[in-house]
């Protein structure tokens, strides 16, 4: 493209631009002191917008019309590079998260971060089960978060059950939810699976918003338990029979968070190591091939349906012991903290991180919800720059940080498989 | 019996809007197979170029009667049009051909843009108008219970049948209208034919979002009050419509927001408010169970 | 046309198979049986309803009317009409497809152990106990990856083992899916077109590890477009024209059968001989 024609195009494109936010940008619709709505305009913002946009159209145009001269296809020394870093990848995250709470300068804050991320690693590793082995699109998954939370809470409220009783019932009892769901609707297929994941997901919400006298409704649950260090409670009595009594340590309010930080550690650990054993065996290596081709499974006998029921199952298990968590950490639980946008956020964890990618998912669990974290301080602005990093990273990357599949078996050495040939499932 | 007339107009205009969103799922479903997640978030901009519109028309004294809401739904069907398209050219259209998700992730990317955008630029509290087509006709009196059909379910429901069949037209008789069936049946086949299918399926997202403008601006005649995220409920009740009726079908999806319509009205009606969303998803599930393919949807054979 | 008496040696049975789509009928009243230990050609002009009867008899379309039973010596026949697609496979009918249906993203060797799966699954003791280190499931596993070494090797696919199914050449997928099909240890082998889209060396290939697979005990039911390969090594041949049985008898028999020529030369049809006259 010659200079004057990126000069045209990024004209058109400020052009659009001003379309688009001439109203929505420019006249800012208030409360008037009668009452009723006024208008204030702010033309300056307006150009602003369309500024940006030309500069960037036209940074783009020329860039992009000269990378288009160099492009390659094969691997760059770039890309091999970073393959040889990605084997250390893994170890070195391992290593960082199982120190963390010892580093220098992290202090309460930055573990409450960490715990964050871990437990939207674990959700992203428990989802990965449903979307990236089995295939099947699932924008409900909160629904199971929020039964392992609401299991706990209302576990512990009702029966007084201690936490370490309540986190497997929590689990079990997700899973079968997981079954109870799956089983009449696993054998819809695509789109129409995702859109009876997502009802589910709003009707779970909407029960738990309703039902005021179990739930408390919008008010939700407080005063769930914290947990204890197996039957040890942490508190500041510094008595024989506390955590910090019994190991003779100086009572901190740090302990806990510490160990809450392990214990969600573990937890994401788990789901980890249960999936990597079962993408190895046979059941794991039915999930694929069911997100491959239903129908050649169907034809070597592969029981289609308790197939998908047991990876839809399994996924809601780590999705209702993430949420036994949630509530315990928290120790207050409402329906609020439920919504499909935390569906979303999970999906796309999942696909940003590259469908059945562990080290992917962590990675982008990481990268999402750390740098969300971290610009807290840019407030409602956030969540707007959550939304486009979304879609830039799609579009950049279209399958995701990790995009090939690992074989689970191999007679010589096993070798990354091209994203291009992976399926991505129908269900 | 007269409260259940009320309830069937109730439903009826209300099914109409959800019809009309459904309608614009529904057709980028059929032409590229993606759950357009952003759609209802279209609608809720929709609802607010016609709010400031609407504002804009006041302010400059114009505000008249059925020439100014003509006015307020062209402005809002052209300019949600416009963001239908650019949402198309910059989130989707580089992912053409690529995998399955990630056009869905970056349409709930946008859907989030969309969303704390108009949060951002128009602030989070509920916009409220007044009423501007007051009144309505008595259609029965049951002791003191009047049946009122107001003018302006009367206008959404004269709107929309308008406007769908406007629309039917557009889609049966128009080479546009062929070229979007055709790259429908097979997109390949259809570019080898000389169609330009970029174009085609941008101009499917215009009148998909030109179609949401309308519903949002109805909206907004209707219930006098919007938000940053009415479009969040709406979209997935119309793409629950979409599914019900048959996804790819455009009869469906009418059909298929007419019924949620009137199934969330008429539950609210006689059982709770509160479940109402409950009660429409609940249908769309034993729907999908024991129609898998949707009410008026094309059952596929299973080829092998 | 004889129509099939019931027979000892036989494994599959086909009796008065009909097949309506709507208002069409795919298949009418076809009744054959396939002996066990032979190869059993299904052939016919396109739209014959060919595949419509592979697709009953391997269990993804249910059958309007008639009976599909296999019969396993020592044992009751089994109604395959009446059984769950998946039951099918484990009552010892496999399949290949028509168009490859290999799991693309999966090496070949992956793909041969997801066939292994249902036996597989009962050695981990159903996926629990594997999680757990439990089950005597590394054994079985070596077992099953022998077994898959064994049809990679009667394949010719040895060096691709590690190779992902979809980036073999076409004639290398063909193969991989008799390969695995076979690794589901099969009394019954249904082959839709195997030959279809191979050069004739490749033809050649095929009928050498068909008629090896015979060898071995499998029987074999096959649809095909190659009537060299079909004249070749069926030993029956079973000729279907309009949903209907019009033949069934040696390849030799068949080939004479005045019937069969008008099927494939469209004789007969009067529609034709009208547009010829006028």
């Amino acid at each position: 493209m010659t200079p004057a024609q990126a000069l045209r195009d990024a004209a058109l494109a400020a052009a659009v631009a001003f379309g688009l936010f001439a109203m929505l940008v420019g006249l800012r619709t208030d409360i008037g002191p009668a009452g009723g709505l006024i208008l204030r305009s702010r033309w300056a913002e307006v150009a602003l917008l369309c500024g940006i946009v030309f500069a960037g159209r036209l940074a783009i145009t020329l860039w992009a019309g000269r990378r288009a001269l160099r492009a390659t296809t094969g691997p760059t020394p770039f890309t091999l590079a970073l393959q040889r870093l990605g084997r250390f990848v893994a170890p070195v995250l391992l290593a960082l998260a199982l120190l963390l709470p010892a580093l220098p300068g992290i202090g309460r804050y930055e573990l409450d971060i960490g715990i964050l991320v871990l437990t939207y690693v674990m959700l992203g590793w428990g989802l990965n089960i449903v979307v990236g082995l089995a295939g099947l699109l699932d924008l409900g998954y909160v629904a199971f978060y929020a039964i392992g939370a609401y299991s706990y809470a209302l576990l512990a409220q009702y029966f007084g059950l201690s936490f370490w009783i309540c986190l497997p019932l929590a689990g079990i009892l997700a899973a079968f939810w997981g079954v109870l769901l799956g089983f009449p609707v696993l054998r819809l297929r695509g789109d129409y699976l995702a859109i009876v994941t997502l009802a589910f997901g709003e009707i779970i919400r909407v029960v738990l918003l309703n039902w005021t006298e179990l739930t408390g409704g919008p008010n939700g649950i407080s005063g769930i338990p914290r947990p204890s260090f197996f039957g040890l409670p942490f508190n500041m009595s510094g008595d024989p029979d506390s955590f910090a009594g019994f190991f003779g340590l100086e009572p901190s309010p740090s302990h806990r968070i510490i160990f809450l930080y392990y214990l969600i550690f573990g937890l994401a650990l788990l789901t980890n190591w249960v999936t990597i054993r079962l993408r190895r065996q046979p059941l794991g290596r039915a999930w694929e091939a069911l997100r491959e081709d239903e129908i050649a499974c169907r034809a070597l006998g592969i029981n289609i349906t308790t197939t998908k029921l047991t990876a839809f199952a399994l996924g809601a298990m780590f999705g209702g012991f993430a949420g036994a968590f949630f509530a315990t950490r928290q120790a207050f639980i409402s329906p609020e903290s439920f919504t499909f946008i935390e569906s979303a956020i999970i999906l796309a964890i999942v696909v940003l991180g590259g469908l059945g990618s562990q080290v992917g998912v962590a990675i982008a669990a990481l990268v999402m919800i750390g740098g969300f974290e971290v610009f807290r301080g840019l407030d409602e602005w956030r969540m707007l720059v959550f939304g486009g990093a979304m879609v830039v990273i799609m579009v950049l990357r279209p399958r995701g940080l990790v995009g090939t599949r690992t074989p689970s078996i191999a007679l010589g050495r096993k070798r990354a498989i091209s994203g291009d040939l992976v399926g991505e499932g129908h269900g | 019996m007269a409260y259940a007339m009320q309830q069937l107009i109730n439903g009826i205009s209300l099914g109409m809007i959800y019809g009309l969103i459904a309608v614009g799922y529904t057709m980028v479903y059929g032409i590229i197979g993606m759950i357009n997640f952003a759609h209802g978030d279209v609608f809720m901009i929709g609802a607010f170029i016609a709010l400031i519109t609407l504002l804009l028309l006041q302010m400059g004294g114009l505000m008249d009667g059925p020439a100014a809401i003509l006015l307020v739904l062209l402005v809002s069907m052209v300019i949600t049009a416009l963001y239908g398209w650019s949402v198309e050219r910059v989130a989707y259209r580089p992912l053409r051909g690529s995998f399955r998700l990630a056009p869905l992730i970056s349409a709930i990317g946008i859907s989030i843009v969309l969303q704390n955008y108009v949060q951002v630029s128009q602030g989070a509290r509920p916009k409220p108008i007044e009423n501007l087509l007051p009144g309505g006709i008595e259609v029965m009196r049951d002791g003191p219970f009047v049946v009122q059909f107001s003018y302006i379910q009367m206008l959404i429901i004269a709107l929309t049948l308008g406007v769908l069949a406007a629309f039917t037209l557009l889609v049966t008789r128009t080479p546009l209208g062929r070229a979007m069936r055709a790259c429908e049946q097979d997109r390949k086949m259809a570019s080898l034919l000389g169609i330009d299918t970029d174009r085609t399926i941008s101009l499917t997202f215009v009148i998909g979002a030109a179609l949401a403008a309308v519903a949002g601006s109805m909206y907004l005649l209707r219930y006098g009050v919007i938000d940053f995220y009415i479009g969040f409920l709406a979209g997935v009740k119309a793409f629950t419509a979409a599914v019900l009726g048959g996804i790819g079908s455009l009869p469906g999806a009418v059909l298929g927001g007419l019924l949620i319509g009137l199934i969330e009205t008429f539950w609210s009606a006689y059982f709770s408010v509160q479940y109402k969303d409950v009660a429409a998803f609940s249908i769309l599930v034993l729907t999908l169970i024991f129609l898998p393919t949707g009410l008026l949807g094309r059952q596929e054979v299973e080829k092998v | 046309m004889s129509g099939h008496r019931p027979h000892r040696d036989m494994i599959l049975e086909v009796a008065g198979l009909t097949m309506r789509f709507g208002g069409l009928t795919a298949v009418s009243q076809v009744s054959f049986a396939a002996t066990r230990g032979e190869i059993t050609a299904v052939i016919g002009p396109n739209g014959a309803g060919k595949t419509t009867l592979f697709n009953c008899i391997t269990g993804f379309y249910r059958p309007t009317g008639g009976a599909i039973r296999l019969h396993r010596p020592g044992e009751l026949p089994v109604d395959l009409h009446a059984l769950p697609g998946h039951r099918i496979a484990q009552a010892g009918v496999a399949r290949t497809f028509q168009n490859i249906r290999l799991f693309p993203g999966m090496t070949a060797l992956e793909n041969l152990l997801v066939a292994q799966h249902n036996k597989l699954m009962k050695s981990t003791g159903f996926g629990l106990g594997a999680v757990l280190g439990l089950s005597g499931y590394p054994r079985a596993e070596r077992e099953a990856v022998e077994l898959a070494k064994r049809w990679l090797s009667a394949t010719n696919l040895m060096e691709r083992a590690d190779d992902p199914a979809g980036a073999l050449p076409y004639g290398a997928q063909r193969r991989l899916e008799i390969a695995r099909a076979m690794c589901t240890e099969p009394s019954l082998l249904c082959l839709d077109e195997p030959a279809a889209g191979l050069n004739p060396r490749e033809s050649d290939e095929l009928s050498r590890l068909l008629l090896d697979i015979r060898g071995q005990g499998t029987s074999l039911l096959l649809i095909e477009h190659d009537m060299g390969v079909v004249m070749r090594i069926s030993d029956k041949v079973v000729v279907l024209d309009h949903g209907k049985l019009i033949a069934d008898g040696s390849p030799a028999a068949v080939r004479a059968d005045p019937k069969v020529i008008a099927a494939y030369l469209g004789e007969g049809d009067e529609d034709e001989e009208a547009e010829v006259v006028a």
